[in-house]
């Protein structure tokens, strides 16, 4: 009678009359009744007319793949992870779960360079060759998705020597290059890699100023934050700090989210295992988590309990929360704004999709429409278009950009010629799209809370 | 310390979306907190009062609202407030709706080929209504198969509508996908695309409209499925229009609901305007009461509980459907506050053998005091300061009444003037 959710753990579940070790998806996939809500609600399905839609990547195939010989649709990659399905389903169909379990479970079955070899084998290395320089057989694409998705190491690497990464990331003829050989798209300007990590600020300034055994924090500043825009981890401590903080970094590696999104289920496990050891510990140290990216709370808070079995992981994801939300939840930020004011700013905020999903898509602009010196103007509800490496990819920079020119037209229409959001590629799409400066929500907090000239 | 407001009104659908306007427009701060997208994009975008009681069909809705029980909601809170709620309607919606000018019900085709009787409808429907005795041609595609045009002719001529009603099935122009979106092709027709037709590349607008003028012969009038744009609505009609010399209107069709999404998109805008702060995403699964009044309900995701605090609350979760009202094998609940909702102990009693039968489930809902404050068992307030609005409350079939919108409005206004008014008093 009811259509309520029956994937309840004290219910009675029908997945269990099966004996399976494997992630078994039937009671989500029992739940659609197929109003197809989630794929009207679906970015890519709007500009890319051969991707068929969540409602086909999840329920429908998790039924086609129970029959022997259907493998995963490789339309599967064609998904951004964005999530906004997720949202949009009345049932609660658990369907970013399963695009990220049947994007993994592609990207396992899929022997890349097998066309390669078999040319080789039949004594054609030039045919071999071509096939490669080509892409037609995944071994390409494959390569080009682990580096894009393994974001971190190639970060850290540039760390060492930020000023000759961003010379050679952004070199003409390097991206020419990189587009020709491995399909990522050299119209898009490379992040800055800045002169020094948050961690190495971090360890510079000796750690947490402030000590509190009843107010601790752990921060995960995720990659970007660390290796690219410091100042975003900077304005979070100094906020956190004058609120009466003390703020924990643990060790911690990428969130996942890049890899999520490009099926490397093993990779992320890897990184998961560390995150999750290293929060849990600093939670039975008293410490809830902040996050100042959208996308890492939301691996940290819905994509890891989702998709991996470890120890403490439903304790990470109940204390994980959004920077800005914490501190709204914790503290009288709303008096603290109220009797605050900066010097004359105009935003054109953006929502991020992952800030959506999370209930955090009103946040920035209800909290700062009644600070003084503000002008903050919600740009409207369409996607980015960028979703991480999606729109790094060759294949899927023009819908990437289809898919953000409503956004960048709100923006230029909006009186604010500053823009904000909490998604760091998401800032990179609105930069893109419209030249814009682009700030995150803590920093206007730090200008407006935080009295630097102590 | 924390979110806190003077109004929180837990349910984004008609009722929610009312009642928090209406609480607004009291001068209260309000939040809507709504679990997922409006289901208001679910529904066919028709606003009815009362279609049919005891299973006749209702020529004037006013009047025959005093002839229902006792416990259904419109008794509760009279026909003023149904008025209120329609005149609330009207003035969120402007020119996109009609049906104000009277207070008997219009007649809508359906894509299923029934007649719903209904109060107000969208302006892109109006042309279309059953009673006007004009020869009608529908139109369907052959990659739209919830609308089968000749079919739902067929059901019309059978229900005896005024006119003769033909229908037939053309190829949507153009080289979409079999499964395509209603939204694809929406936007299609919004941007007028060129597509590929025999004779070249054609404006899609132009394109549907000669591969429709075949069939015209002599009719007055032609219905399509309502997917004729989103933004641009209006041009696109007048559009086909003015290339097919006939009136066209569109029919409404089920979900996903372009006409509901239309609704849902004005109401939005009304609740932005009017300084209504909405948070979606997260579920609200839990509350804390102090004595007598709810001082919080609390959202989770996977663990992670929110708080939202405020002085009024009203409920507005839906019914059976909605998850607003829920069962398992022992018991119907209302899963929020477990307010007490009446019930046979029976489980077997709660639904009669026919499928379409007069349902005992239909009716389950909480039950409320004159001022829409849930009641216990013993029929005692169940909390001061909550409300409860549209599909949650008991005491009406919503389906078999054509009632739905109706009682929405009605309660969401009324509690939500309410709730406002209260609030204002702290």
């Amino acid at each position: 009678m009811s259509d309520a959710p029956t994937h309840d753990a004290d219910e009675f579940e029908p997945v269990d009359v099966f004996e399976t070790t494997e992630m078994d998806l039937r009671p989500g996939a029992d739940d659609c009744y197929k109003c197809s809500t989630c794929d009207t609600s679906c970015p890519v399905a709007e500009v890319d007319d051969e991707f068929p839609g969540p409602k086909f990547q999840g329920p429908e195939q998790w039924r086609l793949k129970r029959k022997e010989g259907h493998g995963i649709d490789d339309s599967i990659t064609s998904c951004s992870n964005c999530m906004r399905c997720d949202d949009a389903c009345p049932s609660s169909v658990p369907l970013s779960q399963m695009h990220n379990t049947a994007r993994g479970e592609y990207v396992e079955d899929q022997r890349f360079g097998r066309e390669a070899l078999s040319a080789l084998a039949d004594g054609s290395p030039r045919e071999a060759l071509s096939i490669v320089r080509e892409g037609q057989d995944g071994l390409v694409e494959r390569l080009r998705n682990r580096i894009l998705a393994n974001y971190h190491t190639s970060a850290w690497l540039a760390s060492y020597a930020p000023g000759v990464a961003n010379f050679v990331m952004n070199f003409g003829p390097a991206r020419w290059a990189m587009e020709k050989t491995m399909g990522v798209t050299s119209e898009r300007e490379f992040p800055e890699f800045a002169d020094h990590t948050f961690r190495e600020w971090w360890t510079a300034r000796g750690g947490a100023r402030v000590e509190n055994p009843d107010k601790r924090i752990a921060y995960f500043h995720g990659c970007y934050s660390n290796f690219n825009t410091p100042e975003v981890g900077k304005a979070m401590v100094r906020v956190y700090e004058n609120f009466g903080y003390e703020i924990l970094v643990p060790p911690q590696k990428c969130s996942g989210t890049p890899m999520f999104a490009n099926g490397m289920l093993g990779d992320a496990r890897r990184h998961a295992e560390t995150n999750v050891k290293n929060l849990a510990a600093a939670i039975e140290n008293g410490a809830d988590v902040v996050a100042s990216c959208t996308s890492c709370s939301m691996a940290l808070g819905q994509e890891y309990p989702e998709l991996f079995d470890l120890d403490g992981i439903e304790d990470v994801a109940a204390h994980t929360y959004e920077g800005v939300e914490y501190l709204r939840l914790h503290e009288d930020l709303e008096d603290a704004l109220d009797e605050a004011s900066v010097e004359g700013s105009e935003f054109a905020y953006h929502a991020p999709c992952h800030a959506r999903n999370q209930g955090l898509d009103t946040q920035a602009v209800e909290l700062f429409s009644d600070l003084d010196g503000v002008d903050i103007e919600d740009v409207g509800d369409s996607c980015s278009g960028i979703s991480g490496t999606y729109g790094w990819k060759e294949e899927k920079y023009d819908y990437s950009m289809e898919i953000g020119a409503e956004m960048f037209e709100h923006m230029e229409g909006a009186d604010g010629e500053t823009g904000m959001t909490e998604c760091p590629t998401c800032a990179m799409q609105m930069e893109h799209g419209t030249g814009y400066e682009i700030r995150h929500p803590l920093e206007l907090l730090d200008e407006a809370l935080v009295d630097r000239s102590q | 310390m924390a979110i806190e407001d003077d109004v929180c009104v837990i349910g984004g659908g008609l009722a929610g979306m009312t009642a928090a306007l209406r609480a607004a427009r009291e001068g209260a701060r309000v939040r809507l907190l709504s679990h997922k997208k409006s289901t208001l994009r679910h529904a066919s975008g028709l606003i009815d009062i009362l279609g049919y009681a005891d299973g006749e069909l209702v020529a004037e809705p006013f009047d025959a609202l005093a002839s229902l029980p006792e416990s259904h909601p419109y008794r509760r809170v009279g026909s003023d407030a149904v008025r209120a709620g329609l005149s609330l309607f009207d003035d969120v919606t402007g020119d996109a709706y009609r049906g104000s000018h009277t207070d008997a019900n219009a007649l809508v085709a359906t894509h299923g080929g029934t007649v719903k009787p209904t109060a107000r409808y969208p302006t892109r429907v109006a042309p279309g209504l059953a009673s006007q005795s004009r020869r009608t041609l529908l139109v369907g595609f052959d990659s739209l198969t919830a609308f089968d045009a000749p079919l739902a002719a067929d059901h019309l001529a059978a229900a005896g509508v005024p006119g003769t009603t033909r229908g037939v099935t053309v190829a949507f122009p153009g080289d979409f996908r079999a499964d395509s979106r209603v939204t694809r092709f929406a936007r299609a027709l919004d941007d007028d695309e060129p597509v590929e037709t025999a004779s070249g590349p054609t404006p899609v607008r132009r394109a549907l409209a000669r591969a429709v003028e075949p069939h015209l012969g002599d009719v007055e009038r032609v219905g399509f499925p309502a997917i004729l744009g989103e933004e641009e609505s209006q041009e696109v009609r007048k559009a086909l229009e003015s290339s097919l010399g006939v009136d066209v209107f569109e029919v409404p069709m089920g979900p996903p609901s372009l006409l509901g999404l239309g609704l849902e998109a004005l109401f939005q805008e009304a609740l932005d305007s009017a300084g209504v702060r909405r948070t979606t995403g997260n579920p609200v699964v839990d509350f804390d009461a102090d004595g007598e009044r709810v001082r919080s309900v609390s959202t989770d995701r996977n663990g992670r509980q929110v708080p939202f605090h405020a002085d009024e609350f009203v409920l507005a979760t839906g019914g059976l459907v909605g998850k607003g009202i829920d069962s398992n094998r022992e018991r119907v609940v209302e899963p929020i506050f477990d307010c007490h909702v009446p019930h046979p102990d029976d489980r077997y009693e709660w639904f009669t053998d026919e499928a379409f039968g007069d349902h005992p489930f239909a009716r389950f809902g909480v039950n409320v005091d004159d001022d829409l404050r849930p009641l216990d068992a013993d029929g005692k307030v169940e909390y001061d300061n909550l409300r409860a609005v549209g599909g949650v409350l008991g005491g009406a079939d919503f389906a078999a009444e054509k009632s739905g919108s109706g009682i929405s409005l009605a309660t969401g206004h009324a509690a939500g003037r309410a709730a406002g008014a209260a609030a204002n008093q702290r």
